[in-house]
């Protein structure tokens, strides 16, 4: 009994201290929050999101006047139930945002680790590369993208991915220039390992953090520009439902007053950009103390 | 000095290069070119025609050669839509680009520094985390959602100002409101940072020593050096907000370059995306080089160094 009892005090002061150094907990329940939407999004939703009834079109939310229970959070010009629209949006911007991040992640921390610690004509030819395609304003780059390839799921994480890797890249080589010449890669050398083996084993671990650091980052980055595509017209294509492509609909019906088709999936973006801001600058601190002016 | 600036240009002229190639190579390697070039429910003979009018069939290398001294030309095409020179239409476009991003910087100007010196004044108390709040909603919303906002509640609730168009100063508020906001956040946390630097270095201690007030040690000796770094930033900036506009742009219907971009993705106008792209890589690539080498004139320490 004692030992549950100062197993569970440790944990109640884990919890505390935690929180006074800022633990993000409302940032992490917004995201499993969303993540679990995400996953069950086809048990949760009282309506299948892509058709509607033409008949029930521009209700407003349950509490306003006009607004019914069957369609807790209104309809849209399709008469379309928004509430499961914004449950299988979440779907969406999180399937996007975790693929485009990770995989872009995991280029341009390769890509930075073999310019930073090869250098000579490898570092020249990846570096030039991505100061180029750092230059390509992100926006524009992935509208472009976007109009080659032509709009699908699949095809905007490729865009997401291809526009942003060079933000790793360029921060990864950067650690990496100076942890090259940090003693434990120099005994490593010494010691005859392969440039394989210290790239693998000594330098990967180290930029690890930061790498995590900039990806929960990027996290709001590809998440608005998903839906910044979507809005435009050449990210997910309709009737699929995006919070992007919910904005551009709900737009039709701003200058009526339909508020909830604009304000709802808007608030759905800024929680989970929010939150993933949030967490990222907590992981900043907490993870590299050193990477404060990122 | 002379040997930093023709480095300086020659990692510009590289990263021009290197920009065309990235284009080219996308075009061509994603599918039939032919397919973009040539307007939307287009014949096999029109396929055919610009096939032969592009040397699709050639070699890459070949084409890029094409591809490459037409753009030196200023050559970028033309539009489907409006039948004229693409460039010709993004210079036409641009002035109104520019009024927009103008108003957007001068807003987030008169926004950011004074928020950013007094968080770096008051460190750590409660004006400094409200300015945080601040910076963080102003990098997480995005703006093609604050501009929404504003048309529901300056438009369609109060009236007070037009939702789309231009012409009128009224017409330019909102727009320059939702392109702002973000770079207003950014301008402040720079603002605080470099004033925070400027705040802990000799030069300002001295003038403390000296006795001089406070009002005189911040106002005069902090602030002129902390904007440097800020007023740069603004620079660079100002190039980007005429590239990130599209959306703000195709929300307030403001007829800049990024209403060309939307217009462009909407008709299928390809010849317009790609000179978007390029004309916007361009501007960016040649923006730092000048920012480079202005650095480089005002900081010995820089052309010295490397």
């Amino acid at each position: 009994m004692n030992g549950s009892r100062s197993a569970t005090l440790t944990v109640a002061w884990r919890l505390a201290t935690f929180r006074s150094e800022g633990f993000p907990t409302i940032p992490l329940a917004i995201l499993g929050l969303l993540l679990f939407v995400a996953v069950f999004a086809n048990v949760l939703a009282p309506h299948d999101p892509e058709v509607g009834r033409l008949g029930e079109r521009f209700h407003p939310p349950f509490w306003q006047q006009g607004g019914s229970e069957t369609y807790l959070l209104g309809t849209d010009h399709l008469g379309r139930d928004v509430l499961s629209r914004l449950l299988f949006g979440a779907r969406v911007s999180i399937v996007v945002g975790f693929t485009a991040v990770i995989v872009a992640g995991i280029i341009g921390t390769a890509l930075g680790i073999l310019s930073g610690y090869l250098g000579g004509w490898v570092d020249q030819v990846i570096m030039r590369f991505t100061d180029t395609w750092l230059a390509l304003p992100a926006l524009t780059f992935a509208i472009f993208l976007a109009a080659v390839v032509g709009p699908s799921e699949m095809n905007i994480v490729i865009i997401l991915v291809v526009v942003y890797w060079t933000r790793y890249a360029r921060v990864i080589r950067g650690e990496v220039l100076s942890l090259k010449e940090r003693d434990f890669v120099r005994l490593a050398i010494v010691a005859g390992c392969s440039k394989w083996t210290i790239m693998k084993r000594h330098i990967l671990p180290n930029v690890l953090n930061s790498a995590i650091v900039l990806g929960t980052l990027m996290l709001g980055v590809v998440v608005v520009t998903e839906a910044a595509l979507s809005f435009l017209g050449v990210g997910v294509p309709p009737p699929k439902p995006a919070w992007g492509l919910m904005l551009a609909d709900g737009k039709k019906g701003l200058m009526a007053g339909y508020w909830w088709l604009t304000v709802l999936p808007g608030c759905c973006i800024m929680l989970m950009v929010l939150s993933a801001n949030l967490l990222g600058d907590w992981l900043r601190v907490k993870l590299d103390p050193q990477l404060r002016q990122l | 000095m002379k040997r930093y600036i023709v480095k300086r240009v020659g990692y510009a002229l590289v990263s021009l290069v290197l920009l065309s190639i990235t284009i080219f190579l996308f075009v061509r390697l994603t599918g039939d070119p032919a397919v973009l070039l040539v307007e939307p429910g287009a014949s096999q003979a029109d396929l055919d025609a610009i096939h032969q009018q592009f040397g699709l069939d050639r070699p890459l290398w070949v084409q890029y050669g094409r591809f490459a001294s037409s753009l030196l030309r200023g050559d970028l095409g033309h539009s489907f839509y409006y039948r004229t020179p693409v460039l010709e239409l993004y210079l036409s476009r641009l002035p109104s680009s520019l009024l927009l991003a103008a108003a957007a910087m001068t807003f987030s100007l008169v926004i950011g520094i004074p928020t950013g010196i007094i968080a770096a004044v008051r460190v750590n108390r409660w004006w400094d985390s409200a300015g945080k709040i601040f910076a963080l909603l102003g990098l997480s919303l995005p703006s093609f959602w604050v501009g929404l906002l504003l048309i529901l509640f300056f438009s369609v609730y109060l009236g007070w100002l037009p939702s789309s168009g231009s012409g009128t100063a009224a017409h330019l508020v909102m727009p320059a409101f939702a392109l702002g906001w973000y770079f207003a956040a950014a301008h402040m946390r720079l603002t605080r940072s470099s004033m925070l630097d400027v705040l802990g270095s000799e030069y300002v201690k001295l003038a403390r020593l000296k006795g001089l007030p406070e009002a005189l040690v911040i106002g005069k000796h902090a602030f002129k050096n902390a904007l440097i770094p800020v007023l740069t930033l603004a620079g660079i900036n100002l190039v980007i907000m005429v590239n990130v506009a599209v959306v703000v742009e195709t929300v307030f219907a403001w007829p800049g370059v990024g209403r060309l971009l939307y217009e462009g993705i909407a008709f299928r106008d390809f010849p317009v995306v790609q000179a978007t792209v390029i004309l916007g890589g361009a501007m960016i690539v040649i923006v730092n080089l000048l920012v480079d080498i202005l650095y480089a004139l005002i900081d010995p320490r820089i052309r010295l160094d490397r």
